[in-house]
Protein backbone atom coordinates (compact mmCIF):
# COMPACT_ATOMS: atom_id res chain seq x y z
CA UNK A 1 0.00 0.00 0.00
CA UNK A 2 1.33 3.40 -0.89
CA UNK A 3 0.15 6.97 -1.30
CA UNK A 4 2.20 9.76 -2.82
CA UNK A 5 1.73 13.49 -3.35
CA UNK A 6 4.09 14.96 -5.92
CA UNK A 7 4.54 17.82 -8.37
CA UNK A 8 5.97 15.65 -11.14
CA UNK A 9 4.13 13.43 -13.61
CA UNK A 10 3.69 9.68 -13.16
CA UNK A 11 4.08 6.70 -15.54
CA UNK A 12 0.90 4.62 -15.32
CA UNK A 13 2.46 1.49 -16.80
CA UNK A 14 5.47 1.60 -14.49
CA UNK A 15 3.29 2.24 -11.44
CA UNK A 16 1.01 -0.72 -12.26
CA UNK A 17 3.96 -3.00 -12.95
CA UNK A 18 5.57 -2.09 -9.64
CA UNK A 19 2.36 -2.52 -7.66
CA UNK A 20 1.70 -6.07 -8.86
CA UNK A 21 5.34 -7.18 -9.12
CA UNK A 22 5.92 -10.48 -7.31
CA UNK A 23 2.25 -11.08 -6.47
CA UNK A 24 0.97 -13.85 -8.74
CA UNK A 25 -2.21 -14.05 -6.65
CA UNK A 26 -3.36 -10.94 -8.52
CA UNK A 27 -5.92 -11.72 -11.20
CA UNK A 28 -7.27 -8.22 -11.75
CA UNK A 29 -5.84 -4.72 -11.88
CA UNK A 30 -8.16 -1.70 -12.03
CA UNK A 31 -6.72 1.76 -12.60
CA UNK A 32 -8.23 5.24 -12.78
CA UNK A 33 -6.44 8.29 -14.17
CA UNK A 34 -7.92 11.77 -13.72
CA UNK A 35 -6.76 14.42 -16.21
CA UNK A 36 -7.10 18.19 -16.66
CA UNK A 37 -9.92 19.26 -18.98
CA UNK A 38 -9.74 22.44 -21.04
CA UNK A 39 -13.34 23.37 -20.28
CA UNK A 40 -15.45 23.52 -17.10
CA UNK A 41 -18.95 24.94 -16.57
CA UNK A 42 -18.95 26.11 -20.21
CA UNK A 43 -15.80 28.21 -19.71
CA UNK A 44 -12.41 27.72 -21.32
CA UNK A 45 -9.76 26.56 -18.85
CA UNK A 46 -6.11 27.21 -19.75
CA UNK A 47 -4.81 25.28 -16.75
CA UNK A 48 -5.17 24.80 -13.05
CA UNK A 49 -3.20 24.81 -9.84
CA UNK A 50 -3.65 22.01 -7.31
CA UNK A 51 -3.21 23.06 -3.70
CA UNK A 52 -3.17 20.67 -0.74
CA UNK A 53 -2.86 20.76 3.03
CA UNK A 54 0.69 19.52 3.54
CA UNK A 55 0.88 17.35 6.62
CA UNK A 56 -2.71 16.15 6.38
CA UNK A 57 -2.90 14.98 2.78
CA UNK A 58 -0.90 11.77 3.01
CA UNK A 59 -2.66 10.72 6.22
CA UNK A 60 -6.06 11.39 4.63
CA UNK A 61 -5.18 9.29 1.57
CA UNK A 62 -3.84 6.48 3.76
CA UNK A 63 -7.07 6.50 5.77
CA UNK A 64 -9.06 6.14 2.53
CA UNK A 65 -6.93 3.20 1.36
CA UNK A 66 -7.23 1.60 4.81
CA UNK A 67 -11.00 1.91 4.57
CA UNK A 68 -10.93 0.29 1.11
CA UNK A 69 -8.95 -2.60 2.57
CA UNK A 70 -11.56 -3.08 5.29
CA UNK A 71 -14.44 -3.08 2.82
CA UNK A 72 -12.97 -5.00 -0.12
CA UNK A 73 -10.83 -8.10 -0.49
CA UNK A 74 -7.99 -6.38 -2.32
CA UNK A 75 -4.34 -7.38 -2.66
CA UNK A 76 -2.83 -3.90 -2.81
CA UNK A 77 -3.59 -0.29 -3.69
CA UNK A 78 -1.76 2.82 -4.83
CA UNK A 79 -2.78 6.49 -4.92
CA UNK A 80 -0.62 9.14 -6.60
CA UNK A 81 -1.91 12.74 -6.65
CA UNK A 82 -0.14 15.69 -8.23
CA UNK A 83 -0.01 19.23 -6.84
CA UNK A 84 1.12 22.53 -8.32
CA UNK A 85 0.47 24.04 -11.76
CA UNK A 86 -1.00 21.72 -14.42
CA UNK A 87 -2.00 22.18 -18.06
CA UNK A 88 -4.96 20.75 -20.02
CA UNK A 89 -4.28 17.10 -20.80
CA UNK A 90 -1.97 16.63 -17.81
CA UNK A 91 -2.49 13.71 -15.49
CA UNK A 92 -3.76 14.71 -12.01
CA UNK A 93 -4.42 11.53 -10.08
CA UNK A 94 -3.81 7.79 -10.34
CA UNK A 95 -5.57 5.07 -8.36
CA UNK A 96 -4.57 1.45 -8.88
CA UNK A 97 -6.11 -1.53 -7.09
CA UNK A 98 -5.07 -5.17 -7.42
CA UNK A 99 -7.24 -8.10 -6.39
CA UNK A 100 -7.99 -11.70 -7.28
CA UNK A 101 -11.11 -10.84 -9.31
CA UNK A 102 -12.26 -7.88 -11.39
CA UNK A 103 -15.44 -7.00 -9.52
CA UNK A 104 -13.52 -6.25 -6.35
CA UNK A 105 -10.86 -4.29 -8.21
CA UNK A 106 -13.43 -2.13 -10.04
CA UNK A 107 -15.45 -1.47 -6.88
CA UNK A 108 -12.47 -0.66 -4.67
CA UNK A 109 -10.95 1.65 -7.29
CA UNK A 110 -14.21 3.57 -7.61
CA UNK A 111 -14.63 3.69 -3.83
CA UNK A 112 -11.15 5.19 -3.37
CA UNK A 113 -11.84 7.86 -6.00
CA UNK A 114 -15.27 8.72 -4.57
CA UNK A 115 -13.81 9.12 -1.08
CA UNK A 116 -10.79 11.04 -2.37
CA UNK A 117 -13.09 13.54 -4.11
CA UNK A 118 -14.87 14.35 -0.86
CA UNK A 119 -12.30 13.74 1.93
CA UNK A 120 -8.76 14.39 0.73
CA UNK A 121 -7.61 17.99 1.26
CA UNK A 122 -6.94 19.08 -2.33
CA UNK A 123 -8.28 22.22 -4.00
CA UNK A 124 -8.26 23.20 -7.68
CA UNK A 125 -7.86 26.78 -8.87
CA UNK A 126 -8.66 27.24 -12.57
CA UNK A 127 -7.10 29.72 -14.95
CA UNK A 128 -9.86 31.14 -17.16
CA UNK A 129 -10.00 33.97 -19.71
CA UNK A 130 -11.52 36.24 -17.02
CA UNK A 131 -9.01 35.34 -14.32
CA UNK A 132 -8.35 32.69 -11.69
CA UNK A 133 -11.17 30.98 -9.84
CA UNK A 134 -11.38 28.34 -7.11
CA UNK A 135 -13.38 25.36 -8.34
CA UNK A 136 -16.66 24.77 -6.51
CA UNK A 137 -17.33 21.37 -4.97
CA UNK A 138 -20.03 19.35 -6.72
CA UNK A 139 -23.05 17.92 -4.95
CA UNK A 140 -22.78 14.89 -7.27
CA UNK A 141 -19.42 14.06 -5.66
CA UNK A 142 -21.04 13.93 -2.21
CA UNK A 143 -23.80 11.71 -3.60
CA UNK A 144 -21.24 9.40 -5.19
CA UNK A 145 -19.39 8.99 -1.89
CA UNK A 146 -22.58 8.40 0.07
CA UNK A 147 -23.63 5.32 -1.87
CA UNK A 148 -20.81 3.20 -0.42
CA UNK B 1 -15.29 25.06 41.67
CA UNK B 2 -11.82 23.79 41.03
CA UNK B 3 -10.72 26.73 38.97
CA UNK B 4 -12.61 29.95 38.39
CA UNK B 5 -9.69 31.78 36.80
CA UNK B 6 -9.65 32.00 33.04
CA UNK B 7 -6.79 30.12 31.41
CA UNK B 8 -5.34 30.88 28.02
CA UNK B 9 -5.25 28.31 25.23
CA UNK B 10 -3.17 29.31 22.23
CA UNK B 11 -3.63 27.49 18.93
CA UNK B 12 -2.32 27.84 15.39
CA UNK B 13 -4.99 28.53 12.80
CA UNK B 14 -4.49 27.45 9.18
CA UNK B 15 -6.65 28.87 6.36
CA UNK B 16 -6.63 26.95 3.10
CA UNK B 17 -7.40 27.63 -0.56
CA UNK B 18 -10.41 29.91 -1.07
CA UNK B 19 -10.55 30.76 2.64
CA UNK B 20 -6.92 31.88 2.63
CA UNK B 21 -7.80 34.32 -0.16
CA UNK B 22 -10.99 35.46 1.58
CA UNK B 23 -9.23 36.08 4.91
CA UNK B 24 -6.08 37.50 3.31
CA UNK B 25 -3.95 35.22 5.47
CA UNK B 26 -2.57 31.67 5.46
CA UNK B 27 -3.02 31.43 9.19
CA UNK B 28 -2.34 33.02 12.56
CA UNK B 29 -1.96 32.24 16.23
CA UNK B 30 -5.13 32.64 18.30
CA UNK B 31 -5.37 32.91 22.07
CA UNK B 32 -8.65 31.85 23.66
CA UNK B 33 -9.37 32.92 27.23
CA UNK B 34 -11.51 30.17 28.62
CA UNK B 35 -13.00 28.78 31.81
CA UNK B 36 -13.46 25.33 30.38
CA UNK B 37 -11.77 23.14 27.77
CA UNK B 38 -12.45 24.94 24.48
CA UNK B 39 -13.77 23.21 21.37
CA UNK B 40 -13.55 23.88 17.65
CA UNK B 41 -16.89 25.67 18.03
CA UNK B 42 -15.34 28.22 20.42
CA UNK B 43 -12.67 28.97 17.84
CA UNK B 44 -15.25 29.50 15.11
CA UNK B 45 -17.33 31.74 17.40
CA UNK B 46 -14.28 33.87 18.13
CA UNK B 47 -13.55 34.24 14.41
CA UNK B 48 -17.18 35.01 13.50
CA UNK B 49 -17.20 37.78 16.11
CA UNK B 50 -14.64 39.65 14.01
CA UNK B 51 -17.31 40.25 11.35
CA UNK B 52 -16.38 40.87 7.71
CA UNK B 53 -15.10 37.95 5.69
CA UNK B 54 -14.80 35.77 8.81
CA UNK B 55 -18.47 36.17 9.68
CA UNK B 56 -19.52 35.66 6.06
CA UNK B 57 -17.39 32.61 5.29
CA UNK B 58 -18.01 30.92 8.65
CA UNK B 59 -21.72 31.69 8.88
CA UNK B 60 -23.87 28.77 10.06
CA UNK B 61 -24.69 26.48 7.16
CA UNK B 62 -21.59 27.29 5.15
CA UNK B 63 -19.88 24.15 3.92
CA UNK B 64 -16.57 24.31 5.74
CA UNK B 65 -14.80 21.48 7.54
CA UNK B 66 -12.26 21.50 10.30
CA UNK B 67 -9.11 19.56 11.04
CA UNK B 68 -7.34 19.42 14.40
CA UNK B 69 -3.71 18.34 14.13
CA UNK B 70 -4.32 17.12 10.55
CA UNK B 71 -7.40 15.01 11.34
CA UNK B 72 -10.93 15.95 10.33
CA UNK B 73 -12.77 17.12 13.43
CA UNK B 74 -16.33 17.92 14.46
CA UNK B 75 -17.35 21.26 16.00
CA UNK B 76 -17.55 19.62 19.41
CA UNK B 77 -13.98 18.36 19.44
CA UNK B 78 -11.90 19.70 22.32
CA UNK B 79 -8.70 21.56 21.53
CA UNK B 80 -5.57 21.94 23.58
CA UNK B 81 -2.74 24.38 23.85
CA UNK B 82 -0.51 24.21 20.77
CA UNK B 83 -3.03 22.45 18.51
CA UNK B 84 -3.13 23.21 14.80
CA UNK B 85 -6.71 23.97 13.78
CA UNK B 86 -7.33 24.18 10.04
CA UNK B 87 -10.42 25.50 8.30
CA UNK B 88 -11.05 23.73 5.00
CA UNK B 89 -13.37 24.75 2.19
CA UNK B 90 -15.09 21.85 0.38
CA UNK B 91 -12.36 19.79 -1.29
CA UNK B 92 -12.06 19.59 -5.08
CA UNK B 93 -9.18 17.23 -5.82
CA UNK B 94 -9.07 14.18 -8.03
Amino acid sequence: MAVRVQTGDFDVGAEIAQLRAGDTGVGAVAAFVGTVRDVNDASQVSGLTLEHYAGMTEAALEAIVDEARRRFDIRDALVVHRVGPLAPGDQIVLVVVTSAHRGTAFDACEFVMDYLKTRAPFWKKERRPDGERWVDARASDDEAAQRW
Amino acid sequence: MRDSVATLVTIRLVYLARLRDAFGSAGEPLALPTHEPPTVAHVIDALRARGGAFAAELAPGRAVRFAVNHRLAALGQAIENGDEVAILPPVTGG
